[in-house]
């Protein structure tokens, strides 16, 4: 359970400055804010030109947009922020498994990704006008996505720490391995946004439960050569 | 002239040497890409020691010292700390050691009392408040207790970084140039609180350019250059710092 203890630690050091959580709330606030001044009721093209049909397909690609760049804020910090007075390299010579390491930073990472998207959803929802009927499917959706975010990034951000182009190169190597965890969220988000029922997204939530699995289990595996010196 | 007769008692860590062998390096090579760090490096150390290592930068020092606490794995060859090979048992080999290097792995968001509790949990230090209580009383910054970490001087993290080594009482302490950036009465104060209570029941090993400091405390002292044990100072050459100095320079120039 060390793993905690490590998870708690990040936490508490963030939410002393809130840095992190700051920037990437206000990243995902100012997307939102300017796709709705684009295609949002605010819009003066909206109503003569663009159809709600249109705005339906676009909004969904829009919150993730959102979700996945300020996470990608605080993934390149989730190892970076080890490196200040060698931080990393005091937990690696902790008695514990390298794993532990991983799942703590998972944990920590989750919970600020979470934070960010729920103070991100009610604004979309005002903004875009939407009527959410199914707020847990939505939830589900977005559990199933952040994690399968956080799994891969968690890693590639550790892989990426000792790079001095770790920021452009985080996502570079990110986004092509997240495809199929964008994709699926993309379209179950946008059918639950539709008023779509779960049953509709059964085949997205089942690659997004699976490309979890998958992840975080090859993590487990692999994380101890990402930080080897 | 003997500079270590002019050491109090009570600064001199090792007082007794134990008979057994605590760390036993055999044949260790360690290579990066295709630059050679480690060239079959052969060392007993025991129980009680206190080794230093001196050596120009690049000559392997660090590198020795992260392979003997499980940072890095050698390319070749076995590392046994207390008859444990550290590949087959390295969260086992790290509750033995402490680590005390010139990057203090303190987190500056924390306050010193958080930081010393988190590494305490990471290392199932029972009665942790106590043990935080006695050892920031003995770094002397008790009345820092509350403070993060980041309002704290270089001399005062370094010196936090020892209470953060010593949470779980390793028998091992690895010394990896921790005077870097200290001034000359920080580095007096690291020194004095290094030799306090137990220092004689640990194992240290020790990494410096200073000769003079070096050689103050140890009992052994060897010379790596160019990723191989280049000398081993006897105990009348560890008496004599001019002497010391001389063959250091020599075979760093002979060693380039």
């Amino acid at each position: 359970m060390k793993f905690l203890h490590i998870a708690w630690k990040d936490l508490k050091a963030e939410f002393r400055t809130k840095q992190m959580l700051n920037s990437m709330v206000m990243f995902s606030f100012l997307v939102i804010v300017i796709f709705s001044f684009a295609f949002g009721k605010e819009s003066s093209i909206y109503i003569s030109v663009i159809d709600r049909k249109i705005v339906d397909l676009l909004a969904p690609g829009m919150l993730w947009i959102a979700f996945t760049f300020a996470g990608m804020l605080g993934l390149s910090r989730s190892f970076a922020g080890e490196k200040e007075e060698g931080c990393l390299e005091g937990l690696k010579l902790c008695p514990v498994d390298r794993s532990d390491i991983y799942n703590g930073k998972v944990i920590s990472n989750t919970v600020l990704m979470f934070l960010m998207e729920i103070t991100t959803i009610p604004l979309f929802i005002v903004l875009f006008s939407y009527e959410i009927k199914n707020i847990p499917g939505l939830l589900l959706v977005v559990l199933l996505g952040t994690l399968g975010f956080i799994f891969v990034g968690t890693l590639l951000s550790a892989l990426t720490v000792n790079t001095r182009t770790r920021e452009i190169l985080l996502p570079v190597i990110l986004f092509p391995v997240l495809i199929p965890v964008i994709l699926s969220a993309v379209t179950a988000t946008g059918v639950l946004l539709a008023a779509g029922s779960i049953f509709e997204i059964a085949g997205e939530l089942r690659i997004l439960v699976i490309f979890d699995v998958i992840f975080f289990i090859v993590a487990q595996l692999v994380f101890e050569y990402t930080i080897e010196d | 002239m003997n500079i270590r007769e002019n050491i109090k008692p009570e600064q001199v860590y090792l007082t007794r040497t134990g008979e057994s062998t605590i760390i036993s390096i055999n044949n260790l090579s360690k290579i990066f890409g295709t630059n050679v760090v480690l060239k079959n490096i052969n060392l007993e150390i025991k129980k009680g020691e206190f080794l230093t290592i001196f050596g120009p930068n690049g000559a392997g020092k660090t590198t020795l010292v992260k392979i003997m606490s499980t940072l890095v794995s050698p390319t070749s060859g076995k590392v046994l700390i207390d008859g444990v090979d550290i590949k087959e048992n390295p969260v086992g080999i790290r509750k033995k050691i402490g680590v005390i290097s010139h990057d203090t792995y303190l987190y500056t968001e924390l306050t010193a009392a958080e930081n010393l509790r988190f590494f305490g949990k990471m290392y199932d230090v029972l009665d942790t408040e106590a043990r935080i209580d006695e050892l920031l009383e003995r770094v002397g910054l008790k009345y820092r207790k509350n403070d993060r970490v980041g309002t704290f001087s270089r001399g005062m993290k370094q010196r936090l970084s020892i209470a953060r080594a010593l949470i779980h009482d390793p028998p091992i302490l690895f010394l990896d140039e921790p005077y870097t950036g200290l001034d000359q009465h920080a580095s007096a104060t690291f020194d004095r609180i290094l030799s306090g209570t137990n220092a004689h029941d640990k194992t240290r090993v020790l990494i410096s350019h200073d000769i003079e400091r070096g050689i103050s405390f140890c009992n052994r002292a060897i010379i790596l250059a160019n990723g191989h044990i280049a000398y081993e100072m006897n105990d009348t050459e560890l008496g004599d710092l001019l002497k010391c100095k001389t063959i250091y320079d020599k075979l760093v120039e002979e060693n380039k």
